[in-house]
Formats: structure tokens, C-alpha cells, sequence
């Protein structure tokens, strides 16, 4: 078991470090994701399979979901050179082993490990939801009103605008243009 | 238990360094991820070590607060995307008040200009 957790550190850390040094974003982003599903190795390692399950939906399947979307349609870049760039073997050989890496503990788990469940003491889902929905439950009420002031922010902050800012920022908008078409 | 935590730290020290590092606000928002991320790790680390629930339970506060902050954040970015036509943390220096450093930014945003008006002046003429 500590194998296995060290396996998938090296793995979370190194996803990690290359995300962040990595020039460009959907690389980037995609290295975070390999780094998330360890973490969520990790997770299931200590005893919390409802928690590395929600790493995996919530922060692989959601928010880096919504991330790829908006590098998307911010379409920073050149197309045809990063398609060029893609097809190398440079690109694509790191995240190919350290993925297989991930890959390999999987199948080693599936086929090799006898006990279903992990030897320590797993901490359910059950657990866990008496104690949310009992101890914590002005924190889920908080965090309900919480996601209702982020969904409102993000529809007023999305919402495409016409040109007026904001009466004092009107002479910075002579500004923008200028910048705009001096860095296109 | 101190390797995890260790670990745990690691994480967290990689996405405070691409936080300092980085001046594109993608991977800014990408390193407070991480951030975010090895925080819950330590939790859950913490609640498997005492056995309690409250780590799990923690984390979960954590994944809502990171999700609603991706979200408000994301649609920042677009709206910056939107006024500036760039991702440079560096370009929205507008609320800078000493007049060392606004010089020091004025500057540093012709440099970047000019240069990027000889291609456009020269590609007429050729």
C-alpha cells in the first residue's frame, strides 16, 4: 500500500509541476487532470472512496471541463503550428508513461489485490453523511448560499456587455481599442 | 502519516510557486487549483489518521468553494479577454498610484507595442 502511494505521488507531483511549467494551456490543463486522478489514488488509498470518487467527477469532470472550454474559446494560439507541434513525439511521450504508470496500478489492483476493499478502516459515504448533514449543517447551508452568489456573479460577469464599461472607465475604452489592434 | 502530509505540503509549494511564477491568468487560476487540492489532500490525510469524518466532510466545503471560485473566475477571464485581447496579469496595472512604477509600466507596455508594430508597418511595405 505505501508503494502504491508513492507511485502515485511521484505521479500527482510530477503532473503537477509539469502543468505548471508547461507553455501551453490545454497541455497544461490535461497534466492537471492526470494529476487529479492520482490525488484520487490517494484518496482511495487512505480509506475515502466517496471523496476520490468526487475528485474524479466534480474536479476532473467539472471544473477542468470548464477550464478546457473557456481556453477554447478564448483560441489563444496558432492552430496550424500546435496541430504541427501535436503530431511530435516530443508532445506526447511524458503524459503517455505517466498515465500508463496510473494504468498499471489500476490493473495491478484489479487483477492481483484480494480484499476488495483496502486494508484500513474506510470512512464511507454513510459516515460522512450523518456528519454533514448533523454537525456541519450550517456549513452546507452557508456553502448552498456560497454557489448561489457564484452562480449570480458568473451570469453578471459572462453575460457579453455592450461597449459602456462603467461611466468612469469611459476614457480608458479609447485605450483598448488601441491596444487591441496594436498587439493583433 | 508525515510522508502524506509531506506530500501534502509538496503539492501545495508547487502551486504557490506557479502562482508567483506564471503572469498568464489561466495559470494562475490552474495553480490556486492545486492550491486548493493539496489543502482537501491534508484534510483527508488528517481525518484518516484520527479516524473521524470531519476531514472527508471538510474537504467536500472545499470542493463547493473551489467550484463557485473556477466558475466567478473564469468568467473574469473572459470578461478581461473581452477589454484587453490578453491573458498578462501584468496589462491590468491600471490602479498603480506611485509614479515610479506607473513610468516603469508605461514603458514596459510601449516596449511590447512597438515592437509589435514594425511587423505590421513593415508587412505594406514588402
Amino acid at each position: 500500500m505505501n508503494s502504491i502511494f508513492c507511485i502515485a505521488a511521484f505521479v500527482a507531483f510530477t503532473g503537477s509541476v509539469l502543468a505548471i511549467t508547461n507553455r501551453n494551456a490545454i497541455h497544461a490543463l490535461l497534466f492537471l487532470i492526470l494529476s487529479l486522478l492520482a490525488i484520487s489514488v490517494i484518496f482511495y488509498i487512505l480509506g475515502a472512496p466517496f471523496i476520490a470518487a468526487l475528485e474524479v467527477i466534480v474536479y476532473a469532470g467539472a471544473i477542468m471541463v470548464l477550464f478546457i472550454f473557456v481556453v477554447m474559446m478564448l483560441n489563444v494560439g496558432n492552430e496550424k503550428e500546435l496541430e504541427k507541434k501535436l503530431l511530435s513525439r516530443r508532445m506526447w511521450v511524458v503524459p503517455v508513461i505517466l498515465a500508463s504508470i496510473l494504468m498499471g496500478i489500476f490493473i495491478y489492483a484489479v487483477n492481483e489485490i484480494e480484499q476488495p476493499a483496502i486494508s484500513r478502516d474506510v470512512i464511507g459515504p454513510k459516515e460522512v453523511g450523518v456528519s454533514l448533514f448533523t454537525t456541519y449543517l450550517i456549513g452546507v447551508e452557508i456553502a448552498a448560499v456560497m454557489l448561489m452568489a457564484g452562480i449570480v456573479g458568473a451570469y453578471h460577469l459572462g453575460r457579453q456587455k455592450k461597449k459602456v464599461v462603467h461611466r468612469f472607465l469611459k476614457p480608458e475604452q479609447h485605450q483598448a481599442p488601441e491596444a487591441l489592434s496594436n498587439i493583433d | 502519516m508525515e510522508i502524506q502530509i509531506v506530500f501534502a505540503g509538496l503539492l501545495f509549494l508547487t502551486g504557490l510557486v506557479g502562482l508567483l511564477v506564471r503572469r498568464n491568468i489561466i495559470f494562475m487560476l490552474m495553480s490556486i487549483e492545486i492550491m486548493l487540492n493539496s489543502a482537501g489532500l491534508a484534510f483527508v490525510i488528517a481525518g484518516s489518521h484520527w479516524m473521524q469524518s470531519d476531514g472527508q466532510v471538510m474537504f467536500m466545503f472545499i470542493l463547493t468553494v473551489s467550484a463557485a471560485e473556477v466558475s466567478v473566475g473564469l468568467a473574469l477571464i473572459l470578461q478581461m479577454f473581452h477589454h484587453f485581447r490578453t491573458l498578462d496579469s501584468d496589462a491590468l496595472n491600471k490602479l498603480t498610484n506611485s509614479p515610479a512604477s506607473n513610468l516603469k509600466s508605461q514603458t514596459s507596455n510601449l516596449k511590447p507595442q512597438t515592437s509589435n508594430l514594425k511587423p505590421q508597418t513593415n508587412n505594406p511595405n514588402a
